[in-house]
């Protein structure tokens, strides 16, 4: 993720290659090597998937984001083949996939459970896969061993799933899932199954992989945290919607609807009106917080519309003294201080009752502190911060 | 706390006690010397001697025997099927009344499902000179009936425990679902097919009154001449058998009961080992 | 985390993928793919074939044969193989008589016999039940609430006696319940009784009989239910002020009632229809309905009698059968959580 912000930084290698590969979907001449379109999925009179099209690329580590039951499980499952599309079709490497079964695509997935075969041992789980294909004995060995040594558990080839910790088990699923080389790599939940410190070795750990032997990954992950460190890009799903793709930056620097906003990390809504529609900015008149809001970067929005401004707290400043500039600026009372340590957070109530949420880095020691409960405060964003949502 | 828990202790053991004494009772008279079962006059094991010379039990045993076996074998077979689609099917055509004739021979009284039986088999015989009299085939046909409805449910309550994500990950490495049942699937479930056998064969073993409304001349199975030799009164033969069928019974439970416990017992153990190394690994990471 | 471009690996990796799709295609695979499409063309499925199995055998020796008794309760008794006149004939060839014989079922109605014989079945069945409810569930609890070691040996101790024969079970209580059998004795000795006291040939017995045959059925289920219970609700209970057996009364009985509705059912049912206990234990004015059932089939010959006769007892059972059914269904839902 830092990566494609800093693409420099990488060019030092393969300058040409890295920078027209690393964003396969700004390349017009890249064919997508999944095409899902138009896909639907009923159950009875429950739609769980609704019209969803996308394109993921050769290579892409690819997260489908939601909460419980927007659909996104239902979507991978469709791409596994363990349900048919009520409408729309999927394409893998250009082959439509309507008539072939789950144990004729060249496509594997990692179980939330992890799925193992318990009455086989760690080598038996990971060739069986070969096993189905007719590979031969010397290259399913061959094989097994590579992929173990990858997820770096040689030395338990031997043993039985019930014998090993809850990572040991998600790595044979890995290495069992990946063996058999398939076009595409699902992952359902990957790490949810893991404590917390296990968890961000493991998204590390996954990634590398994944950069070793190159496989096109689709994740599915309620996770946000997950989905930003790990993916090349996300789609935001709800209610069987996709509501927003993009890579991790663009999904939280610039959010196309309240609810992708509200998501992914923490955001603050003003409503408003538009009152002018210039060329580089829109100003929009956010009556209840008793302000106007300068936003840059916007595209062109009609006067009169109303809209949401939302401003992530982190860049937002507070400051007992006024501004200089009444625009982008409220004020408030502190209801709540929260301190993090390297950060803290404000909860300011403005005039109207609604709630403010900034975050500040503690760069002078809290001791120190210089805002304290119940103080009047003012908090200021620089036009570059707002983000205008017309949903 | 534990002064408190006399009631629960005294209720339990009367309980036990209330299953096991007419047991015990039962093998200890069956050393008994008299002919007279209830008056006591010495140890002898001579009721033994005679039930082993006594043909009609020992032939009506083999049958017994032979029956069981061939009903828990086809119980297991058709039981497993019905178990998997119970469990794994979803929805089709008919599942309700499906559902219904596997719940409804768990509670049906004998006398019904004999008599129906018997019926029906008077019906085909009439219709296409099928079952040609009532045999040892017939028993065999009436047990498997409902020895499957009770395997039906150990399958399906073992298969509805199994994560079905383990069949689906092996149809996604490749494997046909007829092979995903016979390498995956039914390995996984065997100490429940087991099981299911020894349930079919017990249930065959143990039957009087179907088997007395199915069963035709030199059909006659144990626990018919059990039950006309016992309506006669007492004998001290039968209770002899009775010894040898507790013994035998007891000896298989407790075996298979240690294995099992074993067998459990052995996998904690590797859990916990594993858990303990995991957690070591975790302690030498952060090092 | 970085997105470090797609590496040549890839490319090599995958490219294995469509030589393994497209290797399937030998002749015996052709053969299958051929037999399935045709399989599929008559409407037969993989499935369909699965599910028949069972389905057909079920239809055949357990459907279909209640049908057949339905018939057969309204046809007339003959002295024949086998024993009833035809429910359908033609007649000259002419055209189809039908002979809906109701006679059957007003014999049922109108000997008291019949009707005294189901009443005394519930009765009895009812009774057998709430004595294997009272002996079971303490024992049931006993068994969930010891420590885990002595959970597993516990329960096969109730399960052993259901693994030995049934009529042998029942026979045991035959020499502890007879005139000079071993109770009357135990009595005697102890200066209790002077005469013998009758228990063997009464209602008594037979009470006796079906409670230990069937207690098994009481505690499985019972048991299921209380070592699923939450120790921690009880501790909870008592943490905000109910004694222990206040706790029992609240808590611990509302939620093993489904455990206590299931081990009834599968008591109760199978008792109503019990032959071999009233036949053993029971006295000559002992009626029960399966008792009925088999004299006027193996005595009297009368086959459309016994098969009304089997008809209304059924009808009595619809009702708690499909109570269990709908227990059964639930449950296995909930397991499947």
């Amino acid at each position: 993720m830092t990566d494609t912000a800093l693409p420099a930084a990488s060019g030092a290698v393969q300058p040409n290659r890295r920078q027209t590969k690393l964003e396969p979907w700004q390349d017009p001449g890249e064919a997508p090597y999944v095409r899902i379109e138009g896909v639907s999925k009923t159950f009875g009179a429950f739609t769980a998937v609704d019209d969803v099209s996308l394109s993921i690329y050769r290579g892409e580590l690819f997260s489908l984001l939601g909460g419980s039951g927007c659909g996104k499980t239902t979507l991978l499952r469709m791409l596994a083949g363990f349900e048919q599309p009520t409408a729309g079709h999927i394409y893998i490497d250009g082959v439509d996939m309507s008539e072939i079964p789950p144990y004729e695509r060249p496509v594997n997935m990692m179980f939330q459970s992890y799925a193992l075969f318990p009455h086989m041992t760690v080598e038996q789980n990971v060739a069986f896969g070969l096993h189905q294909d007719r590979v031969p004995g010397a290259e399913i060995r061959h094989r097994v061993t590579e992929a173990l040594e990858l997820v770096k558990l040689a030395p338990q080839r031997k043993r039985k799933p019930h014998q090993l910790s809850g990572g040991q088990r998600q790595r044979v699923a890995l290495a069992r899932s990946l063996v058999k080389r398939p076009k595409l790599l699902l992952l359902d939940e990957p790490l949810a199954a893991l404590d917390r410190k296990l968890r961000e070795e493991t998204q590390f750990e996954l990634v590398n992989i994944q950069e070793q032997v190159g496989i096109t990954f689709v994740m599915v992950t309620h996770d946000q945290e997950e989905a930003m460190t790990m993916s090349s890009r996300i789609a935001v799903m709800d209610a069987g919607w996709i509501v927003q793709v993009g890579t991790p930056a663009e999904i939280y620097e610039y959010p196309q609807s309240r609810f992708v906003a509200e998501f992914i990390g923490q955001v603050n809504l003003f409503g408003g009106r538009v009152v002018e529609d210039a060329a580089d900015h829109v100003v929009v008149a956010a009556d209840a917080a008793g302000t106007e809001i300068e936003v840059s970067h916007a595209g062109s929005v009609p006067i009169g519309t109303r809209v949401h401004v939302a401003v992530r707290p982190e860049k937002m400043a507070i400051a007992k003294d006024p501004p200089a500039d009444p625009r982008n600026a409220v004020q408030g009372t502190v209801d709540e201080i929260a301190y993090l340590g390297n950060a803290s957070i404000y909860l300011i109530r403005l005039a109207d009752g609604s709630m403010v949420r900034v975050t500040a880095p503690n760069v002078t020691r809290m001791t120190e502190l210089p805002i304290t409960w119940e103080d009047a405060v003012h908090v200021t964003w620089p036009a570059f911060a707002g983000v205008i949502l017309q949903t | 706390m534990s002064g408190r828990r006399w009631p629960l202790f005294s209720l339990m053991a009367f309980g036990y006690a209330f299953l096991y004494v007419p047991i015990g009772l039962l093998i200890i008279y069956s050393f008994n010397e008299s002919r007279l079962v209830t008056v006591w006059s010495g140890w002898s094991v001579k009721w033994y001697g005679e039930l082993f010379r006594n043909d009609q039990i020992l032939e009506a045993a083999g049958l017994s025997l032979r029956i069981a076996a061939v009903t828990a074998s086809l119980a297991v077979v058709i039981g497993t099927v019905a178990g998997l689609v119970l469990a794994r099917f979803g929805r089709f055509r008919g599942r309700t009344l499906f559902t219904g004739m596997i719940t409804a021979p768990l509670v049906m009284p004998e006398v019904i499902t004999g008599l129906s039986l018997l019926l029906l088999f008077v019906a085909l015989e009439q219709a296409i000179g099928w079952p040609g009299g009532r045999s040892a085939t017939t028993i065999t046909i009436a047990h498997v009936t409902f020895a499957t409805a009770y395997v039906a449910v150990v399958i399906q309550s073992r298969l509805v425990g199994l994560d079905e994500s383990i069949e689906e990950a092996a149809m996604d490495l490749g494997a046909r679902p007829l092979k995903i049942f016979f390498v995956i699937t039914l390995p996984i479930i065997s100490p429940a097919l087991v099981a299911g056998w020894l349930l079919a064969f017990t249930l065959s073993l143990d039957d009087l009154v179907i088997a007395s409304f199915v069963s035709g001349p030199g059909s006659t199975t144990l626990p018919m001449v059990v039950f006309s030799s016992v309506r006669l009164g007492v004998t001290p033969e039968i209770n002899a058998l009775a010894t040898v069928i507790v013994a035998l019974v007891t000896t298989g439970i407790v075996t298979a009961g240690i294995l099992l416990h074993r067998q459990d017992r052995r996998r904690q153990h590797d859990m916990q080992a594993a858990a303990a190394a995991g957690g070591r690994a975790a302690d030498l990471a952060r090092v | 985390m970085s997105r470090k471009g797609f590496l040549p690996l890839g490319d090599r990796l995958s490219r294995g993928a469509p030589a393994l799709t497209a290797s399937g295609l030998d002749p015996l695979r052709r053969l299958w793919v051929a037999g399935a499409a045709l399989a599929g063309r008559l409407g037969l499925s993989g499935r369909t074939l699965v599910i028949a199995l069972p389905y057909l055998w079920l239809l055949l020796f357990f459907l279909i044969p209640f049908a057949i008794v339905l018939k057969i309760s309204f046809s007339e008794p003959l002295i024949a193989r086998p024993p009833y006149a035809p429910l359908v004939e033609w007649v000259e060839g002419a055209y189809l008589e039908i002979r809906l014989n109701l006679g059957n079922y007003l014999f049922l109605a109108q000997d008291s016999l019949y009707a005294a014989a189901y009443l005394n079945s519930l009765k009895i069945a009812a009774v057998s039940t709430v004595l294997c409810l009272l002996i079971g569930y303490p024992i049931a609890y006993g068994i969930a609430r010891a420590p885990v070691t002595w959970r597993m040996p516990l329960l096969m101790l109730i399960i052993l006696p259901f693994w030995t024969s049934f009529l042998i079970r029942v026979y045991a209580w035959i020499g502890i319940l007879k005139q000079n059998g071993l109770l009357n004795n135990l009595l005697i000795g102890l200066g209790v009784i002077d005469q013998p006291i009758q228990f063997l040939h009464t209602d008594f017995a037979v009470y006796v009989g079906i409670t230990y045959s069937y207690l098994p059925f009481m505690i499985l289920p019972l048991y299921a239910t209380l070592e699923r219970l939450d120790p921690a609700l009880l501790e909870a209970a008592a943490d905000l002020g109910c004694r222990p057996f206040k706790a029992f009364l609240t808590v611990t009985l509302p939620l093993s009632l489904p455990g206590i509705l299931a081990g009834s059912l599968l008591v109760f049912i199978p008792a109503v229809g019990e032959f071999v206990i009233p036949a053993l234990l029971g006295g000559p004015d002992t009626l029960m309905i399966g008792r009925v059932l088999w004299n006027e089939f193996f005595n009297n010959r009368d086959w459309p009698v016994a098969s009304a006769v089997a008809i209304a007892l059924l009808i009595f059972l619809v009702a708690p059968i499909m109570a269990f059914q709908h227990i059964q269904s639930r449950q296995q839902k909930a397991d499947a959580r």
